[in-house]
């Protein structure tokens, strides 16, 4: 099969000004992947299918993954005037110092298609496409025109991480209800605070169980008082009869 | 009123009957217990083959899956409950007519399972309707739905048609009608049924 190199090289080939780019895989596996541009992105998926050495016929999975927004902490050249007194008279200096400067570098979406050829028994190649931004700007091109098996695969997507799939022809929700406004697989994702009841909790669970009952507990809504202390004092009063 | 168990067998050798309303109408409920034909995940296929013929669910009146919640007695919530078929779930139970009864399969029907921490997942299917057996396992052997079914009967067999004990199906005042959770904005909405279900004590 093609190396990456060698398949961006073809496709700029083809088609001129596509913009495809390599994201390399640093790690043993070396699975480096394609880069579409959202605009050219049919086309060059229509050429990977269509062209006669690829053939790349089988879309086997296509995925979501949430680049949240990160902080960055950078240093930087400061050059200020500072007043000082030098053989005692008063003049303006120049200083430079080291600041730290902290830059939110803004998230992003992304679609990763893994493609297999039948035809040829190659494979796999990747191709991912980037979103604007997580929160408007979230549109894509929707890759299921070219092959078919995306449909339920975008679907998911659509509905996980909250991609739209524009010239998908049945966008809508997959394993949620509609009216369902969050996406799980997100890494915001706030999950519904219901760990009142974990009778094997340790670790995370643990702790979120613990902090919903004392929720409870201070709201004095909980059933019985059946909280952490009570139900402690409960197990410790009936080893003592039992003794 | 009970008949004495040394008497019954003595009149039973002399070819007289001797039973009571109560006694003989238990018994005809629990040989035929009609279940519910819906699986909800791989739990289901266990169910399937305790019906066949190596377990044979026919031996303790059971083979008869109805399609319809109308002509079950039975509901085998058999396999995981996700937060979209919960409101459907029990709608179904709703639909059933009474004396209805539910057996809970597996470890994702009575906790949530392997999903419990999930998103999408209900965290047992008792927070909504009233069950009578809960099976743990995963998914249970046939072996285990066949005593869950057992323990069921014998449930059955203890019912008072009278008395303040008598079962829902026979206390005109209980409540038949269990409210049906609405898929909500971010989850099921009530997260749980109180009537049904209250927080266990855990002890830690």
């Amino acid at each position: 099969m093609k190396t990456v190199e060698e398949i961006r090289a073809a496709i700029e080939a083809a088609l001129p000004g596509a913009g495809v780019e390599i994201v390399s895989n640093p790690s043993v596996s070396g699975q480096h992947s394609l880069r579409l541009r959202p605009s050219h992105a049919v086309a060059v998926a229509k050429f990977l299918r269509d062209d006669a050495e690829l053939a790349l016929d089988f879309l086997s999975n296509a995925t979501g993954v949430d680049w949240p927004d990160k902080e960055v902490t950078e240093k930087v050249k400061v050059t200020r005037t500072v007043r000082k007194t030098v053989d005692g008279v008063e003049q303006d200096a120049e200083e430079t110092v080291e600041e730290a400067r902290k830059r939110v570098e803004p998230g992003c979406l992304e679609a990763v298609y893994h493609l297999f050829s039948v035809a040829r028994g190659h494979g796999p190649v990747v191709i991912r496409m980037k979103t604007v931004n997580r929160t408007d700007q979230v549109e894509l091109p929707s890759l299921t025109p070219v092959w078919r098996s995306a449909e339920f695969q975008e679907r998911e997507i659509f509905d996980l991480y909250g991609i739209v799939f524009s010239g998908h022809p049945d966008l809508r929700r997959l394993l949620m209800w509609e009216g369902f406004k969050d996406h799980p697989m997100r890494r915001d994702y706030v999950e519904p605070d219901d760990f009142e009841y974990e009778p094997t909790a340790h670790d995370e669970v643990l702790k979120r169980a613990v902090a919903h009952q004392a929720k409870q507990e201070a709201a004095g809504t909980v059933a019985g008082a059946a909280g952490v202390g009570s139900g402690v004092a409960a197990g410790r009063e009936g080893k003592g009869a039992g003794a | 009123m009970a008949v004495d168990e040394g008497l019954k067998i003595e009149l039973g050798k002399q070819g007289v009957l001797v039973t009571t309303i109560e006694e003989l109408y238990n018994w005809g409920r629990k040989n035929s217990v009609w279940p519910m034909q819906f699986g909800l995940a791989c739990c289901a296929i266990e169910m399937i083959a305790t019906t066949m013929a190596r377990y044979d669910l026919a031996r303790f009146g059971a083979e008869v899956f109805r399609p319809s919640p109308r002509q079950a007695d039975l509901m085998i919530i058999s396999g995981t409950v996700t937060k979209k078929m919960a409101p459907q779930v029990v709608r179904l139970y709703n639909q059933m007519a009474e004396p209805r009864y539910v057996i809970a399969m597996g470890a994702c029907a009575i906790s949530g399972g392997p999903f419990k921490e999930g998103y999408n997942v209900l965290k047992g299917i008792d927070r909504y309707i009233p069950v009578d057996v809960h099976i743990p396992g995963c998914p249970p052997r046939p072996e285990a739905l066949i005593q869950a079914f057992m323990l069921l009967q014998k449930k059955i067999d203890g019912q008072h048609l009278t008395g303040p004990d008598r079962p829902r199906f026979l206390d005109a005042e209980a409540q038949g009608e269990f409210p049906v959770p609405v898929q909500g904005e971010h989850d099921l909405e009530p997260a749980s049924n109180p009537g049904v279900w209250t927080v266990p004590v855990v002890i830690r």
